[in-house]
């Protein structure tokens, strides 16, 4: 019983232990400057020039919740898609009210102009 | 898999059914008005949605139980928990009318919120299945989330929103790893089975325990039993008066209605086990709720505390944990969904006097007896009941509640129980002494202030629960025979 669950504690000791190694080592052997170069974000990249917590439009956040709503449903439909031919008509069926539900949801926030940018 | 299996016994579900095409046919018609005017028409048909799936009720109502996909089963006692949500859910959606600006606006979503509301309170009482009773939980929670924001002009009522959000979501990871838990223990999801399973010596009983302290958790903050009822006043207060006195009254009903079955289906072997810790709650919240209640200055957190004394009354007759205590808390319930319901709408008219705040402070009531002596004498009928003096409704209630206790053996904490009733009279008394026998401390400004009348729907749900609560009262032995417990 408890020696099925040995595979996942050898995964879990090999994640960690790849942590500390990819993170200890450097820390012990790399060489350290501090110098204006190396303590920017981006060592090589774009000189920042604002603060990276500016204000964005809220409009975005009903976008990703719409969003995130519609792909639940469609991740949901992928095992019903893998199972279909055994289940068939029940499984066919059983998803009619299903997507009324979800057409009615969509209806209606289109409609609402939850879609809307502006 | 045959497809006849979706249709065989589907007339359990009839009434949610009735109830989720109408919540799709109310969104239709949302988008489908003109203008800002059309949310008079969405109020009266969410009330005949509602009423249809009394309707549908009625219907399967006294038939033989049977059960639909292993997962929904349609007994007496989750019509009788039905009826009570139902019955909270129109006299919900009349309060909510002309209550508040927002709702013209979003009617829409309003309704269809409080009907998804209601599905999920009813499906959580007919669920025989830990699935199934995770989902309906989570249905009426999500809904309940955004009601309590709706007032949105309203900081307190964001602030409600936003606690009860993220203590609820807190209290449901609990109560799904519980649901976890006990399907380790049992080798199922179906409450029957996992009963079968254990009491014959097979699965895992050593996880049961820890499943049901994990499950006490999410059903103990819902009901909010002491020490899970932080949320309680917050939420009672900052919520609109309207949700309040909804969820106040569907939410303990559906929570307990799965409580109920959950424990004295799925687990009543274990009952030696779990009897007595809900014992001990049950005492904690009582003594907590109306200790604390008697220092409240507030009128929904006064309603607030009393909902939680009264969440320890019904948990006694779990704790008892026999038929005649689960039809006695399904009266319980049924008397208390008139009498707080009614409480609540009498605060809603005393807010509309008092310049439409979203609460009544108790220093201003003194003296509203002269002023609003109807609102005042309803208000008295329901404090009575709610105190439990007879012959109210809420006394009855009590009554059932505490016998079955007795006669399952836990005088102990019936005793408390009474004494804890004492207490509560206290401070349910002390509102009527302030509307009847106090002089209002600045007789001149209130005077002045124009009468405003109540509005009609609200005058109808405070006549329906004194009709109620009276004629519950008188007639008990009607109500008790008609509603069930498990396994009657």
């Amino acid at each position: 019983m408890a020696s099925d669950y040995l595979p996942l504690l050898i995964l879990i000791l090999l994640a960690a232990g790849f942590g500390v190694i990819a993170i200890g080592l450097p820390t012990l052997l790399g060489p350290r400057e501090r110098n204006n170069q190396k303590l920017e974000p981006y060592e090589s990249g774009i000189i920042p020039f604002s603060d990276a917590r500016r204000r964005f439009p809220v409009k975005y956040y009903l976008v990703a919740m719409l969003f995130l709503i519609f792909d639940i449903e469609v991740i949901f439909l992928y095992p019903w898609a893998a199972v279909l031919r055994d289940l068939r008509l029940f499984a066919l069926v059983a998803m009619i009210p299903f997507f009324i539900v979800l057409v009615v949801g969509f209806l209606y926030e289109w409609k609402k102009g939850a879609l809307d940018w502006d | 898999m045959d497809t006849a299996l979706l249709f065989d016994n589907a007339v359990v579900l009839l009434p949610e059914l009735v109830l989720a095409v109408g919540v799709m046919v109310l969104m239709m018609v949302d988008i489908g008005r003109r203008g800002q005017n059309g949310s008079q028409l969405l109020a009266g048909l969410s009330v005949a949605i509602l009423l249809l799936g009394i309707g549908a009720s009625v219907m399967i109502w006294g038939r033989a139980p049977v059960e639909y996909l292993d997962g929904a089963i349609s007994d007496g006692f989750a019509l009788s928990v039905r009826l009570v949500i139902l019955i909270a859910g129109v006299l919900g959606v009349l309060l909510s009318r002309n209550w508040f600006p927002a709702i013209e606006r979003q009617g829409g979503a309003f309704y269809s919120l409080h009907l998804l509301a209601v599905i999920g309170m009813m499906l959580m009482g007919t669920a025989t299945n830990l699935i199934v009773l995770f989902i309906a939980l989570e249905i009426f929670s999500l809904a309940l989330y955004i009601l309590s924001g709706f007032y949105r002009e309203n900081a307190r009522s964001i602030e409600a929103a936003m606690k009860y959000f993220l203590l609820g979501a807190f209290a449901s990871t609990f109560f799904v790893y519980g649901c976890a838990l006990l399907y380790g223990a049992g080798g199922s999801s179906k409450f029957t089975q996992i009963h079968e399973t254990l009491a014959t010596g097979g699965g895992n009983p050593s996880l049961v325990l820890p499943g049901i302290a994990l499950l006490l958790v999410g059903f103990g903050f819902k009901v909010s039993l002491v020490p899970f009822h932080m949320w309680t006043p917050d939420v009672y207060q900052g919520a609109p008066t309207p949700v309040t006195a909804f969820m106040s009254v569907g939410t303990k009903a559906a929570a307990f209605a799965g409580f109920f079955r959950l424990m004295m289906t799925a687990l009543p072997s274990f009952h030696d086990q779990w009897a007595m810790p809900l014992a001990i709650l049950a005492v904690l919240t009582m003594t907590v709720g109306n200790l604390t209640a008697l220092r409240q200055s507030s009128v929904k957190r006064m309603l607030a505390y009393s909902g939680i004394a009264h969440a320890g009354n019904i948990l006694i007759a779990l704790v008892a944990g026999t038929a005649a205590a689960s039809s006695a808390a399904a009266f319980y319930l049924f008397a208390y969904a008139f009498m707080n319901i009614g409480a609540f709408t009498v605060t809603i008219a005393l807010e509309r006097q008092y310049g439409n705040e979203n609460d009544v402070e108790q220093s201003r009531l003194a003296g509203a007896a002269e002023r609003f002596p109807v609102l005042a004498a309803a208000m008295a009928i329901f404090m009575l009941s709610l105190s439990g003096i007879p012959p109210l409704a809420g006394f009855f209630g009590k009554f059932l509640v505490f016998k079955a206790a007795v006669e399952a053996g836990w005088a102990w904490l019936v005793v408390i129980g009474v004494l804890n009733s004492a207490v509560s009279a206290y401070y349910y008394l002390r509102i009527v002494v302030a509307m009847y026998f106090q002089q209002p401390e600045q007789a001149g400004d209130e005077k002045e202030q124009p009468f405003v009348p109540a509005s009609r729907s609200s005058v109808f749900v405070v006549v329906v629960s004194v009709l109620a609560v009276v004629v519950i009262g008188l007639q008990p032995g009607l109500w008790a025979d008609l509603l069930r417990g498990l396994g009657q």
